[in-house]
């Protein structure tokens, strides 16, 4: 441990944002920036007969009024990854187009794009525009979308199957394992549909220069060069090389920033034709609309165990919605980051997994914190906790029998799945024990049962998870679809005066990289933080990048900046072995200088980076300037696990929950800065929590969003939350420099199934084995009466 | 129509539509652009600030309702460059992570402070009912708020 790698240095980021200074993209003002506002769709399914826009052209301040008749129709944005059918068949990828021009697939879909000079003029002049449409049957779910003559999204397909999948092993060989099983569960629910509701919504400002011919994008994204890759070389055809992509302070993310959004790519396009920067922010109520969503899963699950709960097979078919278009992940999230964790923790021999993604007339469905691990260890936490239920056996003992015993991956090799996967390192039941023993188990029992007499219903729910983080290596990605790498850029550029920049391609939204990336690189080289900046955001200071999601930043980011420094090290040795006169090999570096093993002969890391750029007296042949850029593309994922234990207490009269207490005891490898890794848990069990208790998007039967602003869609609130207890176990990443695991997701992804398994266990005593999220109370009430 | 009103101790008039709120009035014409707008229904209080001294929704307050009032944003917490205690006591405890929530958490944890200055978790949680946090949990912005009450009260 340095000076800073493993404390909790405050944030270095925090002045800013307290102080009101921070630079979100709708804070940015440009000289003759016009405003837009877009004319959506009021229908899920529509024909749209005609659209008139000559009386909002000639309204007050109206510069342009756009629709998919003009230049823009043709173009449309791309999806980045490629599932194609079990059968061979490719994958089903409709135009995503800027407009809709003959027809409206989902709620919200934009017509035409409002440009004026002040945005309420812009609001004003869409109320002009008039837009004649022919509604049409919609279907807004996932399995009923595959039904027989269901409406289609996509008339040009038979069905509205955008692609199927398996994984793991033979289905009948599962499906026989199951027959001869001493008992099996089965489990038949819906992953609800989720928004995931970053505070900041979506903002972009696009700025054509004439002069340069070039164009600048302000985004709210969380991965500036992917866009404007995405951007340049398949929405628009425009050079690369001609765009700049800025992203600076983004006001959160959780996978809902990562896409190429329409709205990006039509205000590139009309910045150029009306020579003029055009600014727009989505309000909460377009976010609803038109922010990709999370999770709607339908799912159809069994697990056999043998007579001592030991799992035998796993068998479950899912259908996944895709909504109306395939967003840039959306392929990856019910398949690769999904069916690949469904090993969990757990020895299981015997796994299949069977996906249809179907389209609907909804908004995309992508990553949402966690995609796709939340929805596998919700089934897995779920049915293993359900299963000892039916069996009579205690939830801890049952994953204590199953678990995947403690393996390093130095010593011990990684454990290979039955899902392609091979797990990096992992001590589980470490992980559960220290849950355990922080809730004093056997006590709550006892309590429970004493409580339960006195007609008071507490449950405890125990889930132990497992995720993938850093998705990689790119090959590997490659081969399963991705469109893209799956690296890490780091850049480290040593200033003649010895301070240090750092050019990063990933992006903090949230994360505190600014403050966390500084303490590895300034303890590396030993030098004060202070004299380390960290950039990020924008592709012209960054040399490329793959941006921030999956809990990559620090196991693939930070990696690629080590490797940089392990360049700036090697180079500076030599210099520095020039100018003491000694050889390399005799040299050491210690506390930011090189000195000569032995003696009190040394130079510091300040005067070799002068050296460097003013290479006077300087070694023969060697190159001057102290800056290396690294690309880094990890060997494999890493492996995040864990245990989050839920306590909650029932209103028995009207089966209101109360989360009593949360415990989350998460091993994330390598902590870099503790206060920040707790934050990241926190932070996502409130999300977790949200998915079990309060949150869903429910769309009603005409394919209308009921729960489209902060009046109907249920999130969490100060109150709904206790504080969360949290602890740790250190189980390092063996194949990344820094041993981390990734910390963003984990708390998304545990907490969900803890709190569902609490609720049921408090009402066990009544017969209930399951309860269908959000846990409303009327949902659980009625449970409890049935 | 024309409106006079003191933001931050410095006074202000400005020709403004009727139809303005009092965040796009701060945001658009002051270019305070530390309060921020989180939705469009007064549900998410990114847009707290302090009008007459009582902590307001400033989306849902027309510019003009404020003419003649005092107005202080997060802008106007820190004194000669040096934080608030409250502002210092994020910082401390971690209360922010994407930081767009926290000028409204700042703002409301004031109207907190000046109305018990040794709140309970529970006071805290009901009094930041009116605001969403989505990266913290509130966990952290809670021991902000009573660190901030210890600093305070000192």
């Amino acid at each position: 441990m340095g000076n800073f790698i493993g404390k909790s240095v405050k944030r270095r980021e925090d002045a800013r944002f307290l102080k009101g200074a921070g630079k979100y993209t709708d804070d940015i003002k440009l000289p003759k920036m016009a405003h837009a506002a877009f004319v959506r769709s009021p229908y899920a399914h529509a024909k749209i007969l005609s659209v008139k826009t000559e009386e909002a052209e000639k309204a007050d301040g109206v510069v342009a009024v756009f629709t998919a008749k003009d230049g823009c129709g043709e173009f449309g944005v791309p999806c980045g990854w490629q599932v194609d059918f079990k059968n061979g068949e490719t994958m089903r990828e409709p135009k995503h187009p800027l407009l809709a021009k003959d027809k409206i697939k989902h709620l919200g879909e934009a017509v035409a794009i409002v440009i004026a000079e002040t945005l309420e003029q812009a609001r004003d002049a869409v109320e002009l525009v008039e837009v004649d449409y022919e509604e049409l049957p919609s279907v807004t779910d996932p399995k009923k979308a595959m039904e027989e003559g269901a409406p289609l999204v996509h008339d040009e397909w038979e069905n509205n199957a955008a692609f199927d999948w398996c994984i793991g092993n033979d289905r009948a060989e599962v499906e026989a394992a199951l027959e001869k099983a001493h008992h099996v569960t089965e489990m038949e629910y819906r992953n609800q549909r989720l928004a995931p509701n970053a505070m900041e919504p979506r903002s972009y400002i696009a700025d054509y220069d004439v002069n340069g011919d070039k164009w600048t994008l302000y985004t709210s994204t969380q991965n500036p060069h992917l866009i404007r890759l995405l951007l340049c070389a398949f929405a628009l055809g425009i050079p690369e090389h001609k765009v700049r992509v800025v992203s600076r302070d983004v006001g959160g993310g959780f996978g809902s920033k990562i896409y190429h959004y329409t709205e990006e790519a039509l205000l590139t396009w009309a910045s150029k034709e009306i020579g003029r920067p055009i600014k727009w922010t989505s309000d909460r109520s377009e976010a609803f609309l038109t922010d990709a969503h999370g999770r709607d899963h339908v799912v159809k699950s069994k697990m056999g165990f043998d007579k001592d709960g030991k799992i035998v097979a796993h068998l479950t078919d899912e259908y996944c919605g895709m909504g109306a278009y395939l967003s840039t992940f959306a392929p990856a999230v019910p398949t690769y980051l999904h069916g690949t964790l469904f090993q969990g923790v757990y020895t299981t021999p015997l796994i299949h997994l069977n996906v249809t993604a179907p389209f609907t007339h909804t908004v995309p469905v992508d990553a949402y914190r966690g995609a796709g691990r939340p929805e596998a260890t919700y089934l897995l936490e779920r049915i293993i906790s359900k299963g000892a239920q039916e069996m009579g056996m205690d939830p801890a003992e049952i994953r204590f029998k199953n678990f995947i015993p403690p393996f390093d991956g130095v010593e011990e090799e990684g454990y290979q799945t039955q899902v392609a996967l091979q797990y990096d390192s992992g001590n589980y039941e470490k992980a559960l024990k220290r849950g355990l023993e922080m809730l004093g188990y056997e006590d709550f029992r006892k309590e429970q049962e004493k409580a339960r007499k006195k007609g008071k219903l507490l449950g405890v729910g125990i889930s132990t998870y497992i995720e993938g983080c850093g998705i990689a290596p790119s090959a590997v990605v490659g081969a399963l679809g991705a469109r893209a790498g799956l690296y890490e850029v780091g850049q480290v550029r040593v200033q003649p005066t010895g301070k240090v920049s750092v050019f990063t391609g990933a992006h903090s939204h949230g994360q505190g990289h600014e403050t966390v990336f500084a303490q590895f690189v300034a303890d590396k080289l030993g030098i004060p933080m202070d004299d380390v900046e960290i950039e990020h955001g924008d592709t012209e200071q960054v040399a490329f990048g793959m941006g921030t999601y999956g809990s990559r930043s620090l196991a693939v980011g930070g990696s690629a900046i080590i490797k940089s420094i392990d360049k700036i090290l090697e180079k500076g040795a030599k210099i520095a072995a020039h100018k003491l006169e000694a050889a390399e090999e005799d040299l050491e570096y210690l506390d930011g200088k090189w000195t000569v093993k032995g003696t009190d002969k040394s130079i510091s890391f300040g005067d070799v980076s002068l050296t460097a750029y003013v290479p006077h007296d300087y070694p023969e042949g060697l190159e001057p300037g102290l800056d290396f850029s690294s690309f880094y593309d990890p060997s494999n994922f890493t492996y995040p696990f864990g245990t989050h234990i839920a306590v909650v207490e029932v209103d028995a009269d009207t089966g209101a929950v109360e989360l009593q207490r949360f415990i989350a005891v998460d091993d994330v490898g390598n902590v870099m800065n503790p206060m920040i890794v707790d934050g990241q848990i926190q932070g996502g069990v409130a999300q977790g929590v949200g998915q079990a208790l309060l949150e869903e998007v429910v769309y009603d039967e005409g394919g209308q969003m009921i729960t489209g602003s902060y009046m109907d869609y249920a999130m969490p609130r100060a109150d709904d939350l206790p504080m969360i207890e949290t602890d740790r176990t250190t189980t390092p990443c063996p194949h990344n420099p820094l041993g981390v695991k990734g910390a963003g997701e984990a708390g998304a992804i545990g907490s969900t199934p803890a709190v569902v398994n609490a609720v049921v266990d408090a009402l066990a005593h009544l017969g209930v084995t399951d309860i269908q999220m959000p846990l409303k109370p009327q949902t659980v009430w009625r449970a409890m009466q049935n | 129509m024309e409106i006079t009103l003191t933001v931050n101790g410095t006074e202000f008039t400005r020709d403004i539509e009727p139809r303005l709120s009092l965040t796009q009035f701060l945001r658009e014409h002051l270019d305070l652009t530390g309060t921020h707008i989180g939705c469009d229904t007064s549900g998410c209080g990114a847009c707290t600030v302090t009008l007459n001294g009582d902590a307001v929704k400033s989306c849902t307050i027309l510019a003009v309702q404020a003419n003649g009032s005092e107005v202080t944003t997060i802008e106007g917490m820190a004194k000669n460059g040096e934080m608030h205690p409250i502002q210092a006591a994020f910082k401390e405890e971690h209360g922010l992570q994407c930081g767009f929530c926290t000028p409204g958490m700042v703002m409301v944890a004031a109207d907190i402070l000046k109305h018990n200055s040794k709140p309970s978790e529970e006071d805290i949680r009901h009094g930041l009912k009116g605001n969403f946090c989505r990266c913290t949990g509130y966990h952290n912005i809670i021991k902000s708020i009573q660190h901030a009450a210890e600093t305070i009260n000192k």
